[in-house]
């Protein structure tokens, strides 16, 4: 073993260690140089990199998403979808390339950083405090604000009205699309400029999904530009003003939704004809 | 009127001591359960906590009885609690500063947090008996007794009397505060929920901009001041002695395991469950056999169910039984 | 073995020697006797914790036990106090045994009202055993209470009782381990911590079995006697011959004696511990400590390989505890102490190096060592710190009475210091 430190010798004594919502995420660094090609309210630009000391898994993987889009990264198993976006989000060792909000370089910051400067993100799991009401989850999505957030708590309560009648209740007894659209929740309390979901869909059944994606699209009528990342490519397309095809960390097709639902090639490969 | 004495001895002997003795317990357990909750280990030096917060109060208690001040009936060392819970939070904040902050910013596992605190453990026991040495310490003052036997047995004209000291009744009288404001702190103010976000999920609550550092914080001088309460608590209520706060750990850990490790409410449950046990199980019942059975059916032995010595071994096979038939303890899911 | 080793094995040798010069090969002796048996010891808690991250903290009560089993075996039988209540205790500790196995029979089969009938066998039988126990106790304890007032033991040769210890104490981790590692999640640390407790609390309270708080003395010996040394006429020609005083010299021989009998038994766990994990056996624990996922998935019984080291583990320590007793030629129940008994054991095998077997015999010497002599090295220092302030001050007083306290300090510095400059021990693992 490398680290002694991350050495427990496979204890698991659960009268002494705590394994429950102990942290995993872990900030990326940013080296080398920083292209500019083109310009987008959130832009991951040229991005080359991969997991601490690992093989890199993007490749000049450019993701971007402007002022009132929806963009939808798309691709098949493995293609580096979530890294794409993790690496936008700055959890990724990014060894070429740069991360633009607003045309501010914030390659450098730090995930939590980067919440602050206005980045909202709804991880695919452990996106809720289960333990906690839902009313209690906004609140603490509101953590960094010192001003008076209960209308925004309101602005959500609009935007998901089955989060209004279960407020007091334990958000880890809510069903699946209720919980992700707690998480949505969340992460709207900051007043984010951009949001980005990996996966929001995951596990939900289809009727939830077009629920859920409907609920999106009105996240989005606020203003609010949104990245993510989906595994049902042709719903996801079909709503998005951008789409992104990655295929083994590259930039395999770029477009707008409809473009690449049209694409002959693009639904040969990924949408199954 | 038997029946009346009866229940007078059972709560002579067993309700008012186990009563005590599970505030003491769940407050001791509650500091547990809340570094289990938050920092995610189980902490061996916490039973030295104990007894330096409370070797830190009977001493600002000396000082204060040598300069003349007084608490009128009530202990001094109530008076020098604050004293007391400042040293323990300022040593626990040193501690995680010196020791388990290093492993934090390393993303340690927890276990290698356990074996840090058996270091803590080693140093705070020589830190405590270097001070005050190993010796009893009755630092109890003020009045005695709320109501002496003998003033119950006059005032309702029965057989058996009731005894019920200050130290009981403070105990659990502080007890129910501490627990109180620890409640609403926890559940109402913004720095108790996001104490109970970090515990519940570290890195959603860190994409939410709480300040882990900050939470630890909170945590070791809460940790801190309960630490404090409970062992003065339970040094007012017997006396404090270095060995028997180090030999509290198993009722606790053993109140804080039954409860559900990391439920602030099951460590109270966990407490009194153990407390009660403990003193039912190790309690002579002649004389409350005596008072239900008739005559010829009076026992002659003590009928103790177990020899006082075996207390342990009840904290022991409730904790075994919980474990059989509810892993995660009576209050589960619920985290700090 | 490599050099770092061997220089570290040379340095700690190196103090029971210089031990030897400046204060008496007697003193270092003493401390060389128990270093050997603290190094079985952690010899034993390293397969636990090193092997298979098992983590235990009732040594104490597995060294108590088999200080037990010294008594048991080596003692002669009280015949006196087995007539006057041998029957019934027999006959009230096999209705227990019957009482607990009923009631997990009862847990298995019943249905739904299970809890309460469990419940009811374990009352009754609690009663039943009681009932039965009780007098047999009381009429074994009233022989000769003065000076034995126990059953006594079977009277035979003391190092059989070495193995025995370790049977005991491994009869009781098999029961631990089959109740706290069975469980959805390990419960190993709080079942250790409490068995430790009701281990010595039954020593404390049972009388009958091995005299309480009375305590056991003049265990029989597997060397000679220091008495029968001076008084033999060949030992005392021989020694006198090399120059040497027959009474120091007596002393010295049993100690010698002593630590010989350890060694070899030291050197004879610690080869078949490395031959151990150098075995098939012992790459499979491995296997399950570095990746219990894939070992399970590859058909590894992982509780049934953690109960078997945590039984292995504990009946080292219950060896070393029958030792251990045989060496003080007593059973005190009242001087254990976790303190001193299980987490000291803890410092020897994180300082000496978590997983590697030599490391923990070197801790277990090194640990050993700084245990007994930090006292004098303390009052030294002590001296040296009070030696400017006035005679009869309460602060010179205070600070020289507190040395005794100095070496609980020390070891917890020990243990915070390599666990954070060098976490993988002295002698790290390969």
């Amino acid at each position: 073993m490398s680290d002694p430190y991350q050495d427990n010798r496979g204890n698991k004594d659960a009268s002494i260690t705590n394994p429950h919502g102990r942290g995993t995420m872990s900030a990326g660094t940013a080296s080398g140089e920083r292209s500019r090609t083109q310009d987008a309210y959130l832009i991951g630009d040229s991005m080359t990199g991969g997991y601490g000391q690992g093989p890199d898994i993007l490749h000049d993987c450019t993701i971007a998403v402007n002022k009132g889009e929806i963009a939808v990264i798309v691709g098949p198993n493995g293609a580096g979808k979530s890294t794409g976006m993790k690496a936008v989000f700055g959890m990724l060792n990014l060894r070429k390339g740069a991360v633009r909000l607003d045309g501010e370089d914030i390659t450098a910051l730090s995930p939590q950083d980067r919440v602050v400067k206005g980045m909202g993100f709804v991880p695919q799991t452990s996106n809720i405090f289960t333990s906690m009401t839902v009313e209690e989850n906004l609140e603490m999505g509101a953590f960094i604000r010192r001003d008076d957030f209960r209308k925004t708590i309101e602005q959500v309560y609009e935007l998901f009205p089955i989060l209004g009648d279960k407020r007091r209740q334990a958000a880890g007894e809510l069903s699946g699309g209720q919980r992700q659209q707690v998480a949505v929740g969340r992460a709207l309390m900051t007043q984010p400029k951009v949001l980005m979901l990996d996966e929001p869909t995951a596990g939900v059944s289809p009727i939830v999904m077009d629920e859920l994606f409907d609920r999106i699209i009105e996240v989005s009528r606020t203003g609010i530009p949104i990245l993510m990342v989906e595994q049902n490519a042709r719903q996801a397309l079909e709503i998005a003003d951008k789409g992104y095809v990655l295929v083994q960390g590259r930039n395999a097709h770029t477009g707008t939704g409809k473009e690449l639902l049209a694409d002959d090639e693009v639904r040969r490969s990924f949408l199954g004809g | 009127m038997d029946f009346l004495n009866a229940l007078v001895a059972l709560a002579n002997f067993v309700i008012v001591p186990a009563l005590a003795y599970g505030s003491q317990l769940a407050l001791g357990a509650l500091g547990v359960t809340l570094i289990y909750g938050i920092l995610r280990f189980s902490n061996f030096a916490h039973g030295d906590t104990m007894a330096f917060g409370t070797m830190a109060t009977i001493l600002a208690t000396w000082a204060m009885q040598s300069a003349g001040i007084s608490f009128g009936v009530l202990p001094t060392a109530l008076l020098a609690l604050p004293i007391g819970i400042a040293a323990t939070g300022l040593l626990l904040l040193g501690t995680d500063r010196l020791v388990y902050k290093f492993y934090r910013v390393k993303k340690a596992k927890p276990v290698i947090f356990v074996i840090a605190s058996l270091g803590v453990m080693f140093v705070m026991n020589g830190i405590v008996r270097f001070i005050i040495g190993v010796d009893d310490q009755q630092f109890a003052d003020g009045e005695r007794f709320l109501i002496t036997a003998r003033d119950f047995r006059t005032m309702t004209g029965l057989e058996e009397g009731l005894a019920i000291k200050t130290t009981q009744v403070i105990t659990v009288a502080v007890a129910i505060i501490v627990v109180a404001i620890l409640f609403w702190f926890l559940n109402k103010t913004r720095t108790g929920k996001s104490m109970r976000a970090y515990s519940d999920n570290e890195d959603l609550a860190l994409l939410s901009g709480i300040n882990p550092e900050r939470v630890v914080m909170y945590t070791w001088l809460i940790v801190g001041g309960l630490a404090t309460i409970a062992g003065v608590l339970y040094g007012l209520d017997k006396s404090f002695k270095p060995f028997t706060y180090f030999q509290l750990l198993l009722p606790i850990f053993a109140a804080a395991i039954v409860g559900g490790l990391g439920s602030p409410v099951g460590a109270i449950a966990g407490g009194f469950v153990i407390a009660f046990a403990e003193v039912t199980i190790t309690y002579p019942l002649k004389k409350l056999l005596g008072y239900l059975l008739p005559d010829s059916l009076a026992p002659d032995g003590l009928v103790q169910l177990l020899s006082t010595d075996y207390k342990f071994a009840v904290s022991f096979v409730i904790l075994i039984i919980v474990l059989l038939f509810r892993p995660t303890g009576l209050f589960k899911g619920k985290s700090v | 073995m490599n050099m770092r080793a061997i220089l570290l094995f040379t340095g700690v040798a190196l103090l029971f020697v210089g031990t030897g010069i400046i204060q008496s090969w007697n003193v270092s002796l003493t401390i060389l006797n128990m270093a050997l048996i603290s190094a079985i010891m952690a010899l034993g808690v390293n397969m636990q914790w090193g092997y298979a991250g098992l983590f235990n903290v009732g040594i104490m009560g597995f060294v108590a036990l088999g200080g037990l089993g010294a008594v048991l075996v080596s003692m002669p039988p009280n015949t006196e106090a087995l007539a006057a209540g041998g029957l019934r205790i027999v006959a009230g500790l096999s209705l227990g045994a019957a009482t607990v196995i009923g009631a997990i029979l009862v847990f298995r089969k019943a249905g739904k009202w299970r809890g309460w009938a469990v419940a009811a066998v374990l009352f009754v039988g609690f009663f039943a055993y009681r009932a039965v126990m009780d007098p047999g106790v009381i009429a074994v304890e009233a022989v000769n209470p003065a000076s034995s007032g126990n059953i006594g033991g079977l009277g035979l040769p003391v190092i059989l009782a070495w193995p025995v210890g370790g049977l005991l104490a491994a009869g009781a981790a098999w029961i631990i381990g089959k109740t706290a590692l069975g469980l959805r999640s390990d419960y190993l640390a709080i079942a250790t911590l409490g068995i430790a407790e009701i281990v010595i609390a039954m020593l404390k309270n049972e009388d009958w079995l091995a005299r309480g708080v009375k305590n056991v003395i003049g265990l029989p010996r597997p060397v000679p006697y220091e008495i029968d040394l001076q008084n033999s006429q060949s030992f005392i020609e021989t020694v006198t011959e090399f120059g040497f005083d027959p009474v120091t010299a007596s002393t010295i021989t049993v100690k010698l004696a002593y630590a010989g009998i350890f060694a070899v038994v030291l050197i004879g766990l610690l080869w078949l511990a490395q031959a151990a994990l150098a075995s098939p056996w012992g790459r499979m624990m491995r296997a399950i400590r570095d990746n219990e996922v894939s070992a399970e998935a590859m058909g590894k019984d992982v509780t049934a390989r953690h109960l078997q080291i945590f039984i292995l583990g504990s009946a080292i320590c219950g060896l070393a505890g029958a030792m251990m007793t045989t060496l003080d030629g007593q059973l005190t129940p009242g001087t254990y102490q976790p303190l001193r008994f299980t987490f000291l054991i803890w410092v020897m095998v994180i300082v000496g190096g978590s997983g590697n077997n030599f490391g923990s015999v070197l801790g277990g010497f090194l640990i050993w060592w700084l245990w007994v002599q930090v006292e004098p090295l303390g009052a030294l220092l002590m001296e040296g710190i009070t030696a400017g302030m006035a005679d009869g001050t309460w602060l010179k007083g205070h600070l020289l009475d507190s040395v005794a306290h100095m070496r609980l300090l020390t070891m917890g510095l020990i243990l915070l210091l390599v666990l954070r400059f060098s976490p993988r021990g002295l002698l790290p693992e390969k």
